[in-house]
């Protein structure tokens, strides 16, 4: 039966079990949007920026482990998708984004709204392609869907002209993809996996560093294995937290440029580094001439350029790290290590992560503490990026699998609002809790809007403190406390969410924190709260930029104000 | 080691945009390539790539990585250790009158290049060969003045019955 090239891209999206699209319309997508009027099954969630298309994307993808699609027209549109595309792309995350375009004989004419979207997303997508064809709309959605989902995941763009979406062609899903350039390697070599197993079995000192890609797999059953059959303990990266139980004996923190002390020098210390499904990124090795000095490594990792790419590794292993931990388990021998295992305790009580006294002032890590307490553990959090996300990745521990969504690669301030947006379609059942920064949140607060629109349950704490913390901090630190452009004015928060029919409340005293986070939590459906927190507080630990792991700074003292400056980020 | 280049070969599926997407891998991530040639192969719709890259600049591991990554790119070889034949072509316009047209002569004679077109103050030579003898003649001309120059970047193959990709 002949179609048009948007009803086939609508019939190629229910194909691979899309529910839901987050998008904006415009002139170069119009013929879609309205196709999408026949198609009453794909949900639209009408987002105010098409940068929150993308993130919202992406926070869906993240909590459901399905695929997250965005809509967004050519020109603008399509540049606002940029930045949540890129962020997707730094951390792996299975997206597709459809952008309209001009019609094909306007294409290289610089015609109203023109803008070659191809070009500009090559280097921030796993792949992209323009549609020439309506024929070809079919195939394209079938391989779009599987390079994003397969291997390391990551965003495509599909960029579809005007005049494709309303040609007529056969509608056909049933051919086979034939991509002779694209074979991910699912499986571990056998004899790598071998000597791993007896490097594993000859360590004194063996850490695990378990990162984002075990949530991706979700090889967490086998992750908890591996670690309780070797007695390793578990550190995770940024992305890694909630891959792991964080309240699991061997759980031990995270590793970094604001992990937990006690994780870093243990890094330092340890004889073997079994880095899962994580990619060495410079805030978690520190200096890498400092990483793990004594240490050999294996590498797990699904993607080969991965391996050798920042730290030199010993035994390399490419493979899904589900699979390959599957193997594992089947070939190392069940292992007691007491005596290390007290070794740790005591490295972790001489190096506790404390929460810091208030004497009386409102500080951001005990809030994060009480919203951790209220919601056992068990939430899905979101975050922006900035202090307020260290804090909750350090005073929140998450005990729940996939419980943390926040902008690792990309470092993307405003970040938690749209992907909350995301996280809350894609988990309606229950409270999203959004942790936000008084900057992060205002570079992408219009979306309260389609909280309101969508009815989504999503608890927004903002963690405001009046500046740009993290730099202001940086500025603290490092460049003589002078602190250029980073005091911050904010709206009343409390009055703008009343301005979209949300209710919100100030919190500016301690003992304030618990009735107002119950309150939050008893009302049902969207709810802000207003924590005006301890203007310059500062996240420690810290790995300063340029130093090694073992040269975390714990508590605040003179000579962190006098730090030298390093020419490395 | 006699030499620090390294002469990858790439199969590509023959697709708009895929060179695009090699050169913008080799900007973003800072690989020097010292000369590229595109041609077609044996396979339909397959367009074999050769790049010359520095290895004294470049980690030519992530090179071959980071080209594998891209999926139009069917597979990658590096035959710098292998026993293979390079070759290179150039055409060089050189300056020539009747004192120094015999000599330029004798110099495209040693080198197995030929003329290829004779005007009133120059000649046009093209050679083949690998890169340090198109360096080479390139250098002996240089002194009767050079007109132009235009060169193919390497091409590669392994000797031997097996393929080299």
């Amino acid at each position: 039966m002949k179609m048009t090239g948007s009803q086939i891209l609508c019939e190629s999206l229910i194909k691979e079990g899309v529910e839901v699209i987050f998008g904006i319309l415009g002139g170069s997508i119009l013929p879609l949007y309205d196709t999408l009027t026949q198609y009453p099954q794909l949900r639209h969630v009408l987002v105010r920026h098409e940068q929150a298309a993308a993130h919202a994307a992406a926070g869906y993808a993240r909590v459901t482990g399905k695929l997250g699609v965005c809509f967004a027209t050519s020109g603008p549109g399509a540049t606002n998708l940029v930045t949540g595309i890129a962020d997707a792309f730094l951390d792996s995350t299975p997206v597709v984004a459809v952008t309209g375009q001009v019609a094909t004989p306007f294409i290289g004419k610089d015609a109203f709204q023109e803008i070659d979207i191809m070009g500009i997303t090559l280097p921030i997508t796993k792949h992209n392609y323009q549609i020439t064809d309506a024929a070809l709309v079919s195939q394209t959605v079938k391989e779009a869907f599987y390079v994003a989902r397969s291997g390391r995941p990551g965003p495509i763009l599909i960029d579809i002209p005007k005049d494709i979406q309303v040609d007529q062609a056969e509608f056909d899903y049933s051919a086979r993809l034939v991509m002779p350039g694209y074979k991910p390697t699912l499986n571990g070599h056998p004899a790598q996996l071998k000597k791993a197993a007896k490097l594993i079995s000859d360590a004194q000192k063996p850490v695990i560093i378990a990162g984002h890609g075990i949530i991706i797999s979700e090889a967490y059953d086998e992750l908890k294995e591996f670690a309780e059959k070797t007695q390793i303990p578990v550190i995770s990266t940024l992305l890694g937290i909630s891959s792991f139980p964080g309240s699991h004996v061997l759980s031990y923190g995270w590793l970094g440029m604001h992990g937990m002390a006690y994780a870093n020098k243990a890094i330092d210390d340890a004889d073997l580094v079994i880095a899962i499904g994580m990619r060495f990124d410079d805030r978690a090795t520190g200096k890498v001439a400092g990483f793990a000095p004594r240490a050999k490594v294996i590498h797990i990792d699904i993607d080969p350029a991965e391996i050798g790419k920042n730290v030199r590794v010993d035994v390399p292993i490419v493979g899904d790290v589900k699979n390959v931990l599957k193997s594992m388990n089947k070939i190392i021998e069940p292992m007691i290590r007491e005596e290390r295992l007290r070794q740790l305790d005591e490295l972790k009580s001489r190096h506790p992560l404390g929460v810091p006294e208030g004497d009386g002032k409102l500080l951001p890590q005990f809030v994060i503490r009480k919203i951790y307490e209220a919601t056992r553990g068990e939430a899905t959090v979101v975050t922006g990026v900035g202090q307020h996300q260290m804090w909750t990745a350090q005073y929140y521990t998450f005990d729940r699998h996939n419980t943390l969504v926040t902008s690792g690669g990309l470092g993307t301030m405003g970040f938690e609002l749209p992907a909350s947006v995301g996280a809350a379609v894609g988990r309606p059942d229950e409270a999203i809790w959004c942790i936000a920064g008084d900057g992060s949140f205002q570079m992408t607060m219009q979306e309260l809007a389609t909280v309101v629109q969508e009815k989504l349950n999503i608890k927004i704490a903002v963690m405001n403190n009046g500046y740009l913390g993290m730099v202001r901090q940086w500025q603290e630190m490092f460049y003589g406390k002078r602190y250029m452009a980073t005091p911050l004015g904010c709206p009343d928060f409390v009055k703008l969410a009343e301005a979209y029919c949300i209710p919100a409340l100030n919190v500016t005293r301690s003992e304030d924190v618990e009735p107002s986070i119950q309150k939050a939590m008893e009302h049902e459906g969207c709810f802000l709260l207003n924590f005006v927190v301890e203007p310059e507080e500062n996240v420690y630990p810290m790995v300063p930029p340029g130093a090694s792991l073992a040269e975390v700074m714990e508590i605040p003292r003179k000579e962190v104000l006098t730090w030298p400056r390093r020419s490395t980020l | 080691m006699a030499t620090q280049k390294h002469t990858i070969v790439a199969l590509v599926i023959d697709r708009p945009g895929v060179f695009n997407r090699i050169a913008s891998l080799f900007r973003r991530r800072g690989f020097n390539m010292d000369s590229i040639a595109v041609g077609h192969s044996e396979l339909p719709n397959i367009s074999r790539v050769t790049i010359v890259v520095d290895g004294a600049t470049t980690q030519v591991e992530q090179v071959r990585k980071q080209l594998e990554k891209n999926i139009d790119v069917v597979k990658v070889t590096d035959l710098t250790l292998r026993d293979t034949i390079i070759r290179e072509l150039a055409l060089i316009k050189v300056h020539a009158n009747s004192t120094t047209r015999s000599e330029i002569i004798q110099i495209v004679d040693i080198f197995r290049a030929k003329i290829v077109d004779v005007s009133g103050d120059s000649l046009t030579v093209e050679v083949t060969g690998d890169t340090p003898k198109v360096d080479t003649l390139y250098k002996l001309l240089k002194v009767f003045g050079i007109k132009e120059v235009a060169r193919t970047g390497c091409i590669a193959m392994t000797r031997g019955d097996n393929a080299s990709i």
